[in-house]
This record gives C-alpha cells, sequence and structure tokens, in this order.
C-alpha cells in the first residue's frame, strides 16, 4: 500500500489514462505486486494442513468412491474373452448366440486361453471371486477349470463343458459379460437390494435377501432417536451448567467432560457389565423384588443395548454446543417476559428456546451425522437387532473382502449425510449453527 | 523418544551384527488358551533353537486382516493360522506365498512329510496343524438330572430352557441346523446346495433365535457360560477343555454333531520375513511341537506320528486322548467340514444369513 502515491488517491476524480503509482506502473501491477508476497506466504503457512487434508481425506474417499465403480479383476486377468466381449457387443444374452444360447466356440477358446493364463498367474481365484459376487457356486469353477486349462485342446466348447457343465450355463455368461466392464453400477444396486436378471434388466433381489436397505432405514432411524434422546437430556443439563455460578458449573462440567475423555470400549464395556441379563442392573431388581429371576430384562445386544450405549457415548456432544450458546443468552430477556407479564412456558418458549435454536442445530447435526457411522458400540451391545449399516460395512471390508460393495455401502451412507446436511442448510441455515 | 529408540536398536543391531543377525517374526493367531498352547510348543522351542524372536499378535479370525495388508503393499505379519476354507481362498487370489511342502521334515521313523500328514492338510499355500471341531458345551450346573446330550437338544428350548451362545457367522451354525432338524451329516452340504437347505436350517435357527446370544471371538463362550449369560454355547472345543479341565468350570461338551476342521499356517504374500517364516512353519509343524502342543490344549496333532506322543495335559493328571475331536467315541455323529463348499458359497451364505439376522 506503501507504493500507492498521494496524487493517485482514490478520492480524487480520474481525468486521463489508467491510475499508475508513484514509479509509473498501473496501480493494481502495483498493488498486485505488494499483495504477491503476503498471498505466498499465506499459502506457505496452510500448506502443510492442505496436504494433509487431501493425503488423509481427500485422496482416501476419492479412492473409495472410485472403488464403489471400478473393479478391474475380470478385464485385468481375463483379457481375451473380455476383448471377445467388447468385440460382440450386440450379442445379448438370448439373442445371437449358437442355437443352445451359448456363444460360439470363439469365445470358448478365449475363455480357455485366459483360463491358461490365470493358471500361470494364479489369479483364477480372483476372477472367481468376483464371477461370484453375483452368481454364486461359481467360484470353483473357475479355480477348478483354471486348474485343468493346459489339457484343454479343441473344441474348446466341448472340452470346457467337459469339464464343468456350468460353462452352459446361459446366466454365467452373462455375469461375464457384465464383469468384463471395469466401470459398472452393479455394486451401488447390490448395495441397493437390486440385481440384474438374466435378460441384463434391473430387478429388486427377494424379499429373503434384502438387507442393506431396510439396514439403512434402521441406521436413519436409530440415530433420529439417539439424536432426540440426547437433546430430550442435554437440555436441562446445559441450561443448568449455563446458569450455575462459575464454580459450580466447573464441577458439573468435569462430570460431562470425564466420560467424554474416557476410552469408547471402556464406556461401552462397562454398559455391556451394567446391562448385561446378569449384570448390575438386573440384579439389583431382581433384589429389590421388581422382576423375578427368570423374568430379567434383556437389555443388551439387541436395539436397546445400542440405543441406551450409543446415546449415553454422544451425549457430550449435544451438551456441549447447547451449553456455549446458552451460556451467551442474558438471563435479562426472560426476567423481563416474566415482568411484562408471560407465563414461565411462554417466557421459555417465545423467548428462551428460540435462542438456543443454533446450539439445537449444531448438536442435533453433529449426533446425527457421529451417529449413522457409528461402528464400534452397536458391534459389541447390538446382538443382531441393532447392527448399523457401518457393520455390514466392515463385514465387507473385512471377512467377505468384497471392497467394491463395501465402498458402494459407504458412498451411499456419505451422500445421505451430504443430502441431510443439504437439507439442514436450506431449511435453518447453516450459518445459523453455533458448535461453542 | 523416536530417536532413542532408533539408537538403542543401532546398537543392538551392530552387537547381534557380525554373527547371523537374529529375526523378530509376527506370529498371528487366534488368541486365549489356543494361543497360549502355540507359544508355549512351538514360538518358544523355535526360540529357543534358533536364536529369532516371535512376536505373538492375536486376532478374531487372522484371515481377515491379510487381504488388507496384501492389497495395501503393507504386509506385517509373518505367519497367519486360518480356517481351511480361508487358506484355499486367499491361496487362490494369490494373497498367499507358496509353501514347498517337500521341505517339510520328516517323522522321526522316516517316514516322509507328504505320508506323515493327515490327508488334505497340505495344501499348496498351507500347512495345517491341528484339528478343531466346532461342538457345543452346557454349564452342567443349570442341567441337573436332565443333561442335553444330542445337536437336537440344543435346539430344544422346552426340553433344556436357557439362552444359547451362537458363533456369528454362517459356517457351522448351518450344518448344525441340519444335523439337528434330522438331517445326516453326509447329506448335510448337498443340502445346503439349495436354497431350500439354506432356509430349511434358518428355519430351526429361528426355533432359537430370540434365544442366543451371538459371539465373534473364541475366548467368547466360555466366559458367556462362566457368566452365566448363556446355558449352552457352541465352541471350540479346546476353549471349553481348558475352561473346565484347566480352570475347574462345570462345563461339559456335547460331541454329538460336532464339526472338524483343519487350522493351518500360512504366510501373506510379501511377508517381511518370508525365510524365517518358513522355518518357523516347517519348525512348529514337526512331530514333536505338534504333540506337544496337545498337551496344552484338546486340539488333535495334524501329523499321524504326533498322535503317539500324546500324553497328559499339563495339570499331569489328564489323559488328552479321550478329550480330542478325532477319538472314535466322539466322532460317532460328526461332521468334516467341507472347505471347498465354504471358500465357494461363504459369500452367497453369509448375505443371506445376514439378512436373516437383521429381520
Amino acid at each position: 500500500m506503501s507504493t500507492v502515491a498521494s496524487d493517485t488517491s482514490p478520492s480524487l476524480p480520474v481525468d486521463s489514462g489508467p491510475i499508475t503509482a508513484a514509479d509509473g506502473t498501473p496501480l493494481h501491477v502495483a498493488l498486485q505486486r505488494a499483495t504477491r508476497k503476503a498471498r505466498i506466504r499465506a499459502f506457505l503457512l496452510v500448506a502443510p494442513l492442505l496436504a494433509f487434508v487431501i493425503l488423509t481425506f481427500v485422496a482416501p474417499i476419492g479412492q473409495m468412491l472410485w472403488r464403489s465403480v471400478e473393479n478391474d479383476s475380470f478385464s485385468a486377468n481375463m483379457p481375451a474373452l473380455t476383448a471377445w466381449f467388447k468385440a460382440n457387443e450386440a450379442v445379448q444374452p438370448g439373442a445371437g448366440l449358437d442355437s443352445d444360447g451359448l456363444p460360439g466356440e470363439d469365445a470358448f477358446a478365449a475363455l480357455a486361453a485366459d483360463l491358461a493364463g490365470a493358471r500361470e498367474n494364479r489369479t483364477a481365484g480372483v476372477v472367481g471371486t468376483r464371477v461370484n459376487y453375483d452368481l454364486s457356486g461359481s467360484r470353483s469353477l473357475f479355480t477348478k477349470s483354471a486348474r485343468r486349462a493346459n489339457r484343454l485342446e479343441a473344441p474348446y466348447k466341448a472340452a470346457l463343458l467337459d469339464v464343468d457343465e456350468d460353462w452352459g450355463n446361459p446366466e454365467l455368461w452373462g455375469v461375464m459379460r457384465r464383469s468384463s466392464s471395469t466401470y459398472s453400477a452393479g455394486f451401488y444396486l447390490a448395495a441397493l437390494d437390486m440385481q440384474y436378471d438374466a435378460q441384463g434388466n434391473v430387478e429388486s433381489v427377494p424379499d429373503n435377501r434384502r438387507i442393506y436397505v431396510p439396514l439403512f432405514v434402521r441406521t436413519l432411524w436409530l440415530s433420529a432417536l439417539i439424536s432426540v434422546l440426547c437433546l430430550v437430556l442435554a437440555y436441562p443439563i446445559a441450561h443448568l451448567l449455563a446458569r450455575l455460578p462459575l464454580r459450580y458449573s466447573n464441577i458439573l462440567m468435569i462430570f460431562v467432560l470425564l466420560p467424554f475423555w474416557t476410552s469408547l470400549l471402556v464406556r461401552t464395556t462397562s454398559w455391556m457389565v451394567l446391562m448385561q441379563s446378569q449384570g448390575v442392573v438386573n440384579d439389583l431388581l431382581v433384589a429389590m423384588g421388581i422382576v423375578s429371576d427368570d423374568g430379567r430384562i434383556q437389555m443388551m445386544y439387541n436395539q436397546i443395548g445400542t440405543l441406551i450405549a450409543m446415546t449415553h457415548i454422544l451425549l457430550p456432544f449435544m451438551v456441549l454446543p447447547l451449553y456455549s450458546v446458552m451460556k451467551t443468552i442474558p438471563h435479562d430477556y426472560v426476567r423481563a417476559a416474566r415482568s411484562l407479564g408471560a407465563t414461565p412456558s411462554t417466557a421459555f418458549w417465545k423467548v428462551y428456546f428460540p435462542q438456543t435454536v443454533p446450539g439445537i442445530g449444531a448438536g442435533v447435526l453433529l449426533v446425527f451425522i457421529l451417529a449413522v457411522g457409528y461402528y464400534i458400540t452397536p458391534a459389541l451391545v447390538g446382538g443382531s437387532s441393532g447392527q448399523l449399516i457401518s457393520n455390514l460395512i466392515a463385514f465387507h471390508m473385512q471377512k467377505s473382502l468384497n471392497w467394491s460393495l463395501a465402498a458402494a455401502l459407504a458412498s451411499l451412507l456419505l451422500f445421505g449425510v451430504i443430502l441431510l446436511y443439504w437439507l439442514y442448510d436450506r431449511l435453518i441455515g447453516i450459518d445459523n449453527m453455533k458448535f461453542g | 523418544m523416536k530417536t532413542h529408540l532408533l539408537v538403542v536398536s543401532a546398537i543392538s543391531v551392530a552387537l547381534a551384527g557380525g554373527a547371523q543377525a537374529a529375526t523378530e517374526i509376527t506370529v498371528m493367531s487366534w488368541g486365549g488358551a489356543y494361543a497360549k498352547s502355540q507359544v508355549e510348543a512351538y514360538h518358544k522351542p523355535w526360540m529357543a533353537a534358533t536364536g529369532n524372536t516371535v512376536n505373538s499378535v492375536d486376532a478374531d479370525n487372522p484371515a481377515t486382516p491379510i487381504k488388507a495388508q496384501v492389497e495395501a503393499g503393507n504386509v506385517s505379519i509373518d505367519v497367519a493360522d486360518v480356517e481351511y476354507s480361508d487358506a484355499i481362498r486367499l491361496c487362490d487370489e494369490g494373497l498367499l506365498e507358496e509353501i514347498d511342502t517337500s521341505a517339510l521334515p520328516a517323522a522321526p521313523d522316516g517316514t516322509p512329510a507328504a505320508d506323515d500328514f493327515i490327508e488334505g492338510a497340505l495344501t499348496d499355500c498351507a500347512v495345517a496343524n491341528i484339528v478343531w471341531s466346532t461342538v457345543y458345551a452346557y454349564d452342567t450346573t443349570k442341567f441337573e438330572g436332565n443333561a442335553p446330550s444330542t445337536i437336537a437338544d440344543f435346539f430344544d428350548l422346552e426340553g433344556f430352557p436357557g439362552k444359547r451362545g451362537l458363533r456369528k457367522s454362517a459356517k457351522a451354525n448351518l450344518e448344525m441346523a441340519l444335523m439337528a432338524d434330522g438331517v445326516s451329516p453326509d447329506e448335510v452340504y448337498d443340502m445346503l446346495e439349495s436354497d431350500e437347505g439354506v432356509e430349511r436350517a434358518l428355519a430351526k435357527l429361528d426355533t432359537i433365535k430370540d434365544e442366543v446370544v451371538w459371539w465373534e471371538a473364541g475366548a467368547q463362550p466360555p466366559q458367556l457360560l462362566a457368566d452365566g449369560e448363556v446355558a449352552m454355547s457352541t465352541a471350540y472345543n479346546g476353549r471349553i477343555f481348558n475352561a473346565a479341565i484347566g480352570e475347574g468350570q462345570p462345563f461339559e461338551i456335547v460331541w454329538d454333531g460336532q464339526i472338524l476342521d483343519f487350522d493351518l499356517f500360512v504366510v501373506p504374500k510379501g511377508a517381511p520375513n518370508v525365510e524365517a517364516a518358513m522355518d518357523f512353519i516347517s519348525f512348529a509343524t514337526g512331530t514333536e511341537p505338534l504333540a506337544a502342543q496337545a498337551s496344552w490344549i484338546s486340539y488333535g496333532p495334524a501329523r499321524k506320528s504326533s498322535a503317539d506322543l500324546v500324553g497328559l495335559f499339563n495339570d499331569g493328571k489328564t489323559e488328552m486322548a479321550p478329550h480330542m475331536p478325532t477319538a472314535p467315541e466322539n466322532m460317532q455323529v460328526a461332521l468334516v467340514n467341507n472347505f471347498e463348499f465354504w471358500a465357494d458359497r461363504d459369500t452367497e451364505i453369509s448375505e443371506r444369513f445376514n439378512a436373516w439376522l437383521n429381520n
């Protein structure tokens, strides 16, 4: 700024040509030069954070989204057959095939060549696993046939059908064709309880296999319930904290923060000790004669267990934003309302409550988003009815090793949360939110 | 702190240098009494013999971290102890190092390893160490005078009331349900090939679903029984043996309808110390270490030549032979886990099982 000469001060009327600095360079160039250094310094200051965010946040999420649509297990390991599928695009299952509904000898020859390659590289299992996602039981078809691939001789169609008649299953060929494209929406379909039928049309899976959609619904419903429970419990506590003199509220605050600082696992396990059917609470109830020894209440390993443990664990995330908002509300407002004749409930609903809305918004959103992705607590105390979608994502990450499906499920969850965030912004406005 | 550690390790490497530097290998197993038996029978003698060290780590199922580690190119496990179907599946997917089984030591009488191991115990990528089984066990104090004795009793809530513990996976549960429903062991897997068979098994499980507490780690069933959370539970037979004989808990195993399986050692592809890992496996699956393990837990050794060396439990008075899953009187109604079936159908059936579990 110091280079700006006084004779070009903006307050003077401009009468000729562009405004210039004292040394004759145009003012905007001089200004840019002066601020560039500052900008570079500012960028260098945030650069480590930016690199950190890209490395640990953007890249993994990007990779996850990528994985949910990309799976090259088939195309990378079965090149000849993939090429055949590409070249014979028009050949749809049920049309343009041999009279037996199967592709011709050239396709089987490509298959035999690929199986021999898979045998060499030990990739038959990878291909088989990919096809097995869509057509169960085909994994061993690939491994078995690959083991015999070096003994196959023309005509390959007959030879392969001789190895296993399942190669003559038109559905298998439909599945192989779909698997051969590296990019597909198939995993999203599976994550929404849908599948392709033999003709390649999208259909719902049979009712007894529907699992992900009901779990998404349950996850959203339980998370909403937990948010509401947290709000109901946290509101009076936060109010009390905000109103008490500092020396008392500090002590009370410790009680809120102490569990917050305690390990998640410790808290979850403590709930198990307390609430299991042979646990402290049930023992007390039996001792007091409220329930009989045979009628112990099942509070763990079901939905109630998930609800109780998660509400407790997420409670501080509701108390803290509420507290920080309530702290700033002068008590005089309510007193003024009362002195002007408002009943206690009118004073609360008309004067106090509206001022706490930013805190409620922040708390509910925080608790809800955390609850939607909760994993370890439901896994430990949820039994079968208290599992959330994240437990199925973990199942596919760790046990079934179907990472593409896990990625599709996780992406759907992410989109859902972003959608809710957007909705919140439209309805209440994100600017109104106050985390403290 | 970190530099301090670096300096210390640099010095220790320098001290050990010159002579063969000691390697540390990481062996991942199932924890609890089972991992302890391996530490006592395999790890300690191997460390004494080679000067290397073994870092023993636990998992609910050691097969699960392997794919993640290999794909990420960051393998920290040298040896993992896995179930049969997982060994086959991981091997087929190229996630395991191949093991040269001809390099395994022969039996003391000179029988080559290939003949000394029980049939099926050696595969391209895996060497079996034990035969174990999934059984169910009950708390004897809860069933005085009227004890369950068949697999059907496990599903009989009226005759034998009380909570049941089951592993939270389709494997073993479906087979047991069918056997309890009157299907003979040799027809079980044929039946499970069809949707109707799976539905029938799930229908049988439905009859006890409300009373089930699900467990995931092998150490949980003895705990659930001891806590009184369940009256009976499926479990790995060795865990119950150790709780009952080793710790004096009032648990009894019902062998009827047991499901036999191998546990095998595998080496993940790209393991940090492949050579030492192979040496460890070859040592641990020798005749004597396998027999020694049987004195710590009631799992049968995978070598025939070990059987004669199996003697007493480490309490010095319990004869191990009758507690082995392979003892003839325990094998009357027994099923051998069909690894090919599970490697093939795990995905589909697990999905169906999860849907059932969550509805």
